[in-house]
C-alpha cells in the first residue's frame, strides 16, 4: 500500500494521541469523518495499523519494582531460544519479552511488589530458567519518554 | 491503592487485548451490563490503572525495518546535568523511548531507523553528539511480545 499525504497526517495524529475519536482525528487531520474512516479502516486491512491497546500503570496497582533482565543463553544447545522464552512466558510478572542480534540474546521486563518481592521471583521463577549463561539487571528509576511515534 | 476484583481485571485484559472494544461488547461477553462496565472503566481509569492508549503499527511496512536498543553510560556525571541529557535525548525523532536505570547504564532507549545505514546516521550525528553521553552499547531488537502481567 502507497501513502499519501492524508494517510502520513492522519498517522501523525494518531501517534500523537491513539486514544482519538474518529470525529475528533478527522478534524486534526483536515479530512472529512467518513473519509479518515475509511481511511483507518484501509490501513488496518494493509496491515499498516495492527490495533489499540491499553497501557497499564503497574505502579497504580502496586508493582512498585521494575527490572529489565538482560540474558545471554548457552548457544551450544540448540534449543536454548525455544526453551527459555516458553519458560519466560509461564512467569507473571514477565511483562515484555524482547529478543536481540548482539551481546545481549533475550531481555525480560519484570515487575514486582517492592524489592523482597523481586528477590523472591528472581531467585525462585528467574534464575530457574533454561539455559542461562549469563544475567545483567537494569533498575527503571523512570520513563522519560515512551511512545510508538514514528518520523513519518 | 486500587483493589481488584476478577470482573477488573477481567475488563483490564479485554482492554489490553483491544482499546477499541466498546464497554458494551466487554460487559456482554463477562455477563455485566454496558452501564456497570461502564463505571469500572471508569473506575480504573480515575485510579490511574488505565494510563492512556498505545497504538501498534507495523514499523517495517511504513519504511522503518530496524528497532535498535542501547544502553547509555554517562560520562561526566554531575558536570553535565542529567536533565540537559534527557532534553536532549527526548526531542531526538528517531528515538521512541527514553529510561532511566541503573545498573552497568545509565539510559536506555529505543532507537528506531529505516535501516542499519540510516541508524549509523541517527547513532553519530544525533546520540553520540548528546551532551554528556559516554559508553552506548547496541543491540538490534529481531523479535517482541508484550505479555498480560499479573492480571490473574
Amino acid at each position: 500500500m502507497r501513502l499519501d499525504d492524508a494517510d502520513r497526517r492522519l498517522l501523525r495524529q494518531m501517534m500523537a494521541d491513539p486514544a482519538l475519536g474518529t470525529a475528533e482525528l478527522a478534524e486534526r487531520a483536515g479530512l472529512t469523518p467518513a473519509t479518515a474512516w475509511r481511511r483507518v479502516e484501509r490501513l488496518g486491512a494493509a496491515g499498516i495499523l495492527k490495533g489499540r491497546h491499553a497501557v497499564v500503570d503497574w505502579r497504580a496497582l502496586g508493582w512498585a519494582v521494575e527490572v529489565s533482565m538482560r540474558f545471554t543463553l548457552d548457544k551450544t544447545e540448540p534449543r536454548a531460544f525455544d526453551a527459555f522464552l516458553a519458560a519466560a512466558r509461564e512467569v507473571p510478572e514477565v511483562i515484555e519479552i524482547q529478543t536481540f542480534l548482539g551481546r545481549v540474546d533475550v531481555r525480560l521486563s519484570i515487575i514486582a511488589r517492592d524489592m523482597g518481592h523481586y528477590q523472591e521471583i528472581y531467585r525462585d521463577r528467574i534464575l530457574t530458567l533454561p539455559h542461562i549463561a549469563d544475567i545483567e539487571a537494569l533498575m527503571l528509576v523512570s520513563t522519560i519518554k515512551d511512545s510508538a511515534s514514528l518520523p513519518l | 491503592m486500587i483493589a481488584l476484583d476478577d470482573l477488573d481485571r477481567a475488563i483490564l485484559r479485554a482492554r489490553v487485548a483491544d482499546a477499541t472494544e466498546s464497554a458494551g461488547a466487554i460487559g456482554r461477553r463477562l455477563g455485566l451490563s454496558q452501564p456497570a462496565t461502564w463505571r469500572r472503566l471508569r473506575r480504573l481509569e480515575a485510579a490511574g490503572v488505565l494510563r492512556g492508549e498505545r497504538l501498534a503499527l507495523d514499523a517495517a511496512a511504513l519504511g522503518f525495518g530496524v528497532t535498535v536498543f542501547l544502553g547509555v553510560k554517562l560520562a561526566t556525571k554531575g558536570r553535565v546535568s542529567l536533565e540537559d541529557f534527557e532534553r536532549a535525548v527526548t526531542a531526538i525523532p528517531e528515538v521512541q523511548m527514553v529510561q532511566h536505570v541503573l545498573g552497568l547504564y545509565d539510559y536506555r532507549l529505543r532507537v528506531v531507523a529505516r535501516d542499519i545505514a540510516d541508524f549509523e546516521r541517527v547513532l553519530r550525528r544525533r546520540i553520540m553528539t548528546l551532551p554528556g553521553v559516554g559508553d552506548v552499547e547496541a543491540n538490534v531488537l529481531l523479535s517482541e511480545e508484550r505479555r498480560p502481567g499479573p492480571l490473574g
